[in-house]
């Protein structure tokens, strides 16, 4: 069989081997992952692969199909120039299916003081984006797709990734941030128009560093700004399907989620523009504990 | 790089071989063992083999993993036995299931997927009809398709919970009507033994006949590996536990129809896993075995399925045995026109 190239990828508490029958994919993901360290002795937890549909896929119309450790049977391949893309959902893939060591939260995180911030929602709800504007503005960045929260000790710990821009987030984000943080624009995605952002310096540097929950928010883009309460048996069942591996942690995963949902103050925020919601936050944030 | 699976049938098999392994045959043996959904059992395994950090991580969630899988199978069984607590015949629980239910060495860090249960034919419809009762619905509500399994199937067609998202395949015996061999279905009835719960298990001959007809006799061999480790681990117990047990086995081999299967999925199993069989079940070498292994070791260290025509070939055959060739070729040409997979 064709032989395929390789490069190993440490995030957060997880490591990384992303296979390729092609280069570019890989020389994107260096580029992008420069600053992150290399796996401690080069131990990985899960194997991406980025291979061509059939054979001949490789070379005529190059599409890729995203496989590895863990995979959905029905994952539509990608063209070769989102094969960046295709590198970032396999990963996401891995965890979303394979992560057992944490409580995984669709959830993108910031943290200041050792608090962190955590908002989740539904896809558009402006989460990711919002979390890549604060780290601009003072917090660090934790983490744009999955919030880890640790089953012991309640903990959240980061997953700095790449924070995955879509559609007009990328031109929000070009004001604040200079042209050598992203990487290539990726058009007509299935989500979107796509950018990478490489997170702040500082988010790599203490990628290894947890923070105690403080806060949760479910933002909600387009609406008039408005905080409003939410009931615990909501914020569950919520985050019961915010969840990727609720079920697949059995008991651990519900301890962990009752214990979140009983310390965690926890809001919904309506908001139309950055300065809003920035706004809306640090009026919760001064008067927490 | 990994050229196929032998590095995971010798972790396997002799669990100290993985010592000397460097960081990068650690991730190729780990996604080799992922791709055969045997890294439950490797887990195991290694318990007492000091290996790198990350990877006792690795081991460690799936010895979790396969925890939760274990007592969701029991949990599944106990929900179809309640919702079949009217009917009077004996359910039979196999595979995986009926590993964990009866606490054999197979059932550790085994992953198990669907319930799979045997009733007698007769009953088919008084449990259907409990089973749509207590919310279980057809996974595949095409008339071909549902004709085809009612007709030539060993099964039902498959249904799924519609609360749990769990599948049900209830079975009247072990292999497709239109298979070769036929296996007495009505002696594993009879022979089954009760568990404490009031369901039941195959007496161990007949247990580990199915294993051997699951490997050979219905499918292409598509996760052979983990089937042959079952089979592997079944007679290394029943032949420690009952001196008769390989009698027994002869005699129940040929009661269904499966002397050649079971003496070959023998030579294989000793030969990977070197597990102690008696002579004389086992039969010849045969150069086909040597077609056998290649099948099954076919897998790199990427994890990806590798000897593509090697694999044609058994997938070829799995058809050729499943129902003769003018039956095959009328179900080969509606499934096409429909656009479909034929069924597995």
């Amino acid at each position: 069989m064709a032989e395929m190239h390789q490069i190993l990828l440490k995030i957060g508490p997880a490591a990384f081997r992303i296979a390729s029958a092609w280069r570019r994919p890989l020389e994107e993901l260096e580029a992008l992952y420069r600053d992150f360290p290399a796996p401690t002795d080069n131990s990985v937890d899960f194997t991406v692969r980025l291979e061509p549909e059939k054979p001949w896929r490789r070379f005529i119309r190059p599409s890729v199909h995203i496989g590895g450790d863990f995979w959905l049977p029905d994952a539509a391949p990608l063209p070769l120039g989102q094969g960046l893309l295709a590198a970032e959902m396999g990963m996401n893939l891995q965890m979303a299916l394979g992560w057992r060591r944490h409580l995984l939260l669709h959830a993108s995180s910031v943290e200041k003081d050792g608090k962190a911030l955590i908002m989740t929602g539904l896809s558009g709800s402006g989460k990711s984006t919002l979390s890549a504007m604060l780290a601009e503005r003072g917090w660090r960045f934790m983490g744009d797709e999955f919030a880890l929260l640790d089953l012991e000790t309640g903990d959240l710990v980061p997953f700095p990734r790449l924070i995955s821009l879509k559609n007009k987030a990328i031109e929000t984000m070009q004001q604040v941030v200079p042209e050598n943080r992203f990487g290539p624009e990726m058009k007509a995605t299935p989500k979107g128009d796509i950018r990478h952002l490489i997170p702040p310096t500082a988010a790599v540097a203490r990628m290894d560093e947890p923070a105690r929950p403080a806060l949760l928010l479910f933002p909600r883009f387009g609406h008039a700004p408005e905080l409003r309460d939410m009931g615990q048996s909501e914020v569950f069942v919520r985050l019961t399907q915010a969840s990727t591996n609720y079920v697949a942690l059995g008991e651990a995963g519900f301890h962990a989620l009752t214990r979140f949902v009983d310390r965690v103050p926890t809001k919904a925020m309506d908001y139309q523009s950055g300065e809003q919601a920035e706004a809306l936050i640090q009026s919760l944030w001064s008067k927490l504990p | 790089m990994i050229r196929d699976a032998l590095p995971l049938v010798r972790a396997l098999r002799e669990p100290t071989s993985v010592k000397p392994l460097t960081s990068s045959q650690w991730t190729e043996l780990i996604s080799v063992a992922r791709a055969e959904s045997l890294l439950g059992s490797l887990a195991h395994r290694l318990k007492d083999v000091s290996v790198p950090d990350r990877v006792r991580a690795v081991l460690q969630d799936a010895i979790e993993a396969h925890d939760l899988a274990r007592q969701q199978a029991l949990w599944e069984a106990d929900c179809a036995r309640r919702a079949l607590a009217d009917y009077r015949g004996k359910i039979v629980l196999m595979k995986g299931t009926a590993y964990v239910a009866a606490d054999l060495a197979a059932g550790v860090g085994r992953s198990i997927g669907d319930l799979d249960i045997m009733v007698a034919r007769d009953d088919l419809p008084v449990v259907e009809s409990a089973l749509l009762d207590a919310g279980w619905e057809w996974v595949k509500p095409d008339p071909y398709d549902d004709q085809y399994y009612r007709e030539h199937m060993h099964e039902l067609p498959p249904m799924i919970h519609r609360e749990r998202d769990r599948m049900i395949d209830v079975h009247h015996t072990t292999l497709p009507l239109t298979a070769r061999p036929t296996p007495d279905a009505q002696a594993i009835l009879d022979n089954a033994i009760a568990l404490e719960n009031g369901l039941h298990v195959m007496a161990a001959p007949d247990m580990l006949l199915h294993s051997v007809a699951h490997l050979f006799a219905d499918g292409d061999l598509a996760g052979g590996l983990r089937n042959l480790w079952d089979i592997n681990l079944l007679v290394r117990q029943f032949s420690e536990a009952d001196e008769e047990f390989w009698m027994e086995l002869n005699i129940r081999a040929k009661t269904h129809d499966l002397v050649k299967e079971l003496e070959r999925a023998l030579r294989l199993a000793a030969r990977l896993y070197e597990t102690p069989v008696y002579r004389f079940s086992a039969g010849q070498t045969q150069f086909a075995d040597y077609f056998y292994v290649r099948r099954l070791l076919a897998r790199d260290g990427y994890g990806r399925e590798t000897r593509k025509l090697t694999r044609f070939a058994f997938y070829v055959r799995s058809h050729w045995l499943r129902m003769p060739p003018v039956m095959l070729a009328r179900h080969l040409w509606t499934k096409w026109r429909k656009g479909g997979t034929p069924p597995k």
